[in-house]
């Protein structure tokens, strides 16, 4: 039949495809792809245009930063680049092959047009902040001649304007992108550890100790999570280890108990007592057939979680109880504006909008996640 | 009703004590003595000794824990190490600002956050529905000290700036010349003063509040007692407002109990930046001061607060819902 031709024409899109990726997949009509493959790929080749001075220099300066930055632009490249070449190689999947509960959540949540913008701004944020060393336009502590650039408004040269030691706030508010979204990382996987394990043992030991646990936890959470927290770390060390850990370590309670909720419900369950029946402990039957099932709420609070614990972070920082200075934070930037509103409006200005993006990212895809993952929550009818 | 209030009440002591119990840990296990900031360099060590007897600072830990509960619990704070008054006195001073700040945003979060949500969900997928979705969103993701800080720049020092009508004053509770007003105008000033603050701590709960309500109507719109309200021919304003909204509610009155911990939160960045005189303000200045019977004292009120307020919320819920008493 016409095998050979199809194959033929098959290849020379591939070759296409290896020169631009995206292209490849434009020319055979799959529009969608192309959309984000294409401006990915030209995003990629601008960055490596503008920032080769910078990848040259990175042997030379060898700092973790830049070597981590290079990693990544490489990674992300031939991510792309591959991506897009076995990508076409691979058969279109039949429209009902799809089965698994992952699967038709997957489906779901690629329908929510604003859960996609919120995951792109997601991704794109996190891309920033490990190549920042390559498109920061400033060194963020180089204090130039101050008497020329403090307090410069926005401008070509300053996109966010200068604050008062001259130094670029663009650049700052890139650097503190990696404080704030590394924290908010971070806190949130201890928080949601910790929540899971604890609601999961409350729920399925019942008794005393989901009682005990149970009070623990409300406890916790009538405590204003910001007044616990300026206790800790105001009389503790203010470091940034610190701050993450007890960051961490009062967000759990809300995970604990939507995990203890479901298990208490899902330990009824058959497959739960055949688990017993056959004897297994009650560590695997906790870690390997409670926990797997009661991941996607878990999932959702953790998305929402990042975003809670970025705010708290910012807060933190912004009462000059964040990591110490001169590493900026999205909260002491802000701070550092505070008194200087009216004649510099524009330092407490930018490194807010950006908590405001952050933020309003994480949530909109939390909120896409549970409506994909849990169609008893919807916010939406 | 009144043992159902009985039983919630008795619940609520022993949080109280565990709450308790965990300031006066987190703070004996801090580093730092609290009489550090007492002395200079230059005093005898006998005279730090004493000091540090005076304060039964010298006791083993469980017998301060044991003394500090009792006094608690009568109500003795102690006294604060740095503004040489009673701590009690201190709170007294603060509380009634703090209130005065909270409760009237909790009615305005109430009020605007389900006037929104019925909207949303009775024009479900308009315009002003879709628009309105994005707006609380926004305002939701936004950290109350940023929202703040933008409201003073936009509506108090710009507004002044560029002459508009109407700026007002982006610190304190009343003007200077206080004193001197009349009656009249005492009580415009009070709530010149009140605007800004209260706005920034409403905007952020009633956005939360109007998502909420209006994903809870459009789901008890759908059951079948609103169906046969509008089978035998109600009007769609008694079906929306009396069938609808009520039961919509109630789960509402839950949520504003949970959002007391935010709300507190949001009071701690406002009262700083609008130097409003209130238990937020007094916990970040004497965290500064290392001053431990205040920072106690306060974090303890914050917390007790909650536990109060989500006993009120139980109980309005127990009393507008009739099937939790009996459970």
């Amino acid at each position: 039949m016409h095998g050979p031709i199809r194959a033929s024409a098959m290849s020379r899109t591939r070759l296409i495809s290896l020169l631009a990726p995206g292209l490849g997949h434009l020319l055979v009509g799959r529009r969608a792809a192309a959309a984000i493959l294409l401006p990915a790929w030209l995003l990629l080749v601008i960055l490596v245009i503008g920032a080769w001075p910078r990848i040259v220099g990175v042997p030379r300066t060898g700092s973790l930063d830049d070597w981590i930055a290079l990693g990544t632009l490489a990674t992300a490249l031939l991510a792309v680049w591959g991506y897009a070449y076995y990508d076409l190689q691979r058969p279109a999947r039949a429209a009902d092959a799809a089965v698994s509960q992952w699967r038709i959540a997957m489906r779901q949540f690629r329908r929510n047009r604003l859960a996609l913008i919120g995951l792109g701004c997601i991704i794109l944020l996190y891309l920033a902040t490990l190549l920042t060393p390559f498109i920061a336009p400033y060194d963020p502590i180089a204090q130039r001649d101050i008497a020329q650039t403090s307090l410069l408004p926005p401008s070509a040269d300053h996109w966010f304007g200068t604050d008062r030691f001259g130094r670029d706030m663009l650049s700052r508010v890139l650097y503190g992108a990696r404080i704030s979204l590394a924290i908010g990382f971070i806190a949130t996987t201890i928080s949601i550890t910790v929540g899971t394990l604890l609601g999961a043992i409350a729920g399925y030991a019942g008794g005393r100790i989901d009682a005990a646990l149970m009070r623990f936890t409300d406890m916790v959470l009538a405590f204003p999570r910001l007044v616990l927290l300026i206790l800790i770390v105001a009389l503790f060390e203010q470091s940034l280890v610190v701050i993450t850990l007890v960051l961490g370590l009062t967000q759990w309670p809300t995970t604990t108990r939507i995990v203890r909720g479901d298990v208490l419900s899902l330990r009824e369950r058959e497959f739960i007592q055949a688990a017993r029946a056959l004897g297994f402990g009650h560590v695997r039957i906790v870690l390997r057939h409670l926990v797997p099932n009661v991941l996607a709420p878990v999932i959702v609070s953790a998305t929402l979680g990042i975003g809670n614990t970025i705010v708290m972070e910012a807060g933190l920082s912004f009462l000059n109880l964040g990591p110490p200075p001169p590493t900026p934070t999205w909260g002491n930037l802000v701070a550092d504006g505070k008194d200087r509103l009216l004649n510099a409006w524009w330092i407490a200005t930018f490194p807010g909008m950006a908590i405001v993006l952050v933020v309003l990212a994480f949530n909109l895809v939390g909120d896409g996640l549970r409506d994909a993952l849990d169609p008893r929550l919807r916010t939406q009818g | 009703m009144a043992a159902f209030v009985l039983r919630r009440l008795l619940g609520a002591v022993p949080l109280l004590l565990g709450i308790a119990t965990l300031i006066f840990f987190v703070l004996h296990l801090a580093p730092g003595d609290p009489t550090a900031s007492l002395f200079g360099p230059q005093v005898a060590p006998e005279v730090i000794e004493q000091t540090r007897r005076h304060f039964g600072l010298d006791q083993p830990i469980h017998v301060q824990y044991v003394k500090w509960l009792a006094a608690t619990v009568t109500g003795n704070f102690g006294w604060s190490l740095n503004q040489g008054r009673p701590v009690a006195d201190v709170v007294l001073d603060a509380l009634p600002n703090t209130l005065v700040l909270t409760i009237t945003s909790i009615v305005l979060v109430f009020l605007l956050g389900t006037l929104i949500g019925v909207y949303q969900a009775v024009r479900q997928y308009s315009t002003g529905d879709n628009v309105l979705t994005v707006v609380a969103l926004f305002f939701y993701s936004m950290p109350a000290f940023w929202l703040a800080l933008m409201m003073v720049l936009i509506f108090s020092l710009k507004a002044y700036q560029w002459g508009w009508p109407i700026h007002f004053p982006p610190t304190g509770v009343t003007d200077i010349n206080y004193e001197f007003l009349s009656p009249a105008a005492k009580l415009r000033d009070r709530l010149v003063h009140l605007v800004l603050p209260v706005t920034t701590l409403t905007l952020a709960l009633a956005a939360g509040i109007a998502r909420y309500t209006r994903g809870q109507m459009l789901e008890v719109v759908r059951q079948d007692y609103i169906r046969t309200a509008r089978a035998k021919g109600l009007p769609e304003r008694t079906v929306i407002l009396k069938h609808a909204l009520r039961n919509s509610l109630l789960p509402v009155i839950t949520l504003l109990g949970l959002y007391l911990p935010f709300l507190f939160s949001g009071t701690v960045f406002v009262e700083y930046i609008f130097a409003w005189p209130g238990m937020g303000r007094v916990i970040v200045e004497s965290i500064g001061r290392r001053d431990y019977p205040v920072i106690m004292a306060t974090s303890f009120i914050f917390a007790a607060l909650t536990v109060v307020g989500n006993l009120l919320a139980d109980v309005l819920y127990a009393w507008a819902d009739p099937r939790i008493r009996y459970e």
